[in-house]
């Protein structure tokens, strides 16, 4: 499946998009998304490395499954406030 | 109540509603654009966030905070965009019966906004360089204390 990661703030400018598309396996979890992220971008390491991943709006963790329509997102550190 | 808005923050109208017959104690926290960091001098900030998932985040810490404390109103607002020096970029206002509530609610929703909303600023710096703030990452470690 095909899914789409939202990009922010320096992520999105290191990427030089708003979004990045990922081929995934069915059944894929976050950990698997993270690797295929780090291999089609590795100008986003730096940053990916310290990022949290969001499904659906949510935080996830490493063993979150990811469904094909979910809303992923990158989410670097961040500095609201 | 919490908003994202790209317009100034209207403080007046958040302390009007917190203002209650109930409330015994009004609290408001504004954080606010400096001019400087350490020895770099700021000219703006501005903001962004995912937007969907940060109202989610602020929704979560008000019912939170309405759990744990007795509050009579609870507003988070975030400014987005531009916010120039001496700008409101966040908003924070509690009321509740009495003080000790409003000061530990206002407290920790400040706190946690800043540890989970998924918003970001950038720093625009005097010498016409800007740079997105990311604690911990090796690039951006010099804009950390936010």
């Amino acid at each position: 499946m095909k899914v789409a990661v939202k990009l922010f703030a320096a992520a999105r400018e290191l990427a030089g998009e708003t979004e990045l598309a990922v081929e995934l396996p069915d059944g894929a979890d976050v950990a698997q998304l993270r690797a295929s992220l780090a291999a089609k971008s590795p100008q986003l390491k730096p940053i990916a490395d310290r990022s949290l991943i969001a499904v659906n709006s949510e935080y996830a963790d490493q063993a979150t499954v990811i469904r094909a329509g979910d809303e992923i997102a990158l989410i670097p550190p961040v500095s609201g406030g | 109540m919490v908003q994202l808005t790209y317009e100034p923050i209207d403080v007046p109208q958040l302390l009007a509603r917190a203002q209650q017959p109930e409330a015994g104690a009004v609290l408001l926290f504004l954080g606010t654009t400096r001019r400087f960091t350490a020895d770099r001098e700021t000219t703006a900030l501005r903001y962004e966030a995912y937007e969907e998932m940060a109202v989610r985040e602020l929704e979560k810490l008000e019912a939170e905070a309405r759990r744990r404390w007795s509050l009579v109103e609870c507003a988070i607002v975030h400014r987005l965009g531009r916010v120039p020096l001496a700008g409101a970029s966040v908003a924070v206002v509690v009321s509740s019966p009495h003080r000790d509530a409003a000061f530990a609610a206002g407290r920790w929703l400040i706190d946690s906004l800043k540890e989970t909303a998924p918003i970001w600023k950038q720093e625009h710096w005097t010498d016409g360089t800007v740079e997105w703030v990311h604690p911990g990452t090796a690039q951006h470690s010099k804009a950390d204390q936010s």
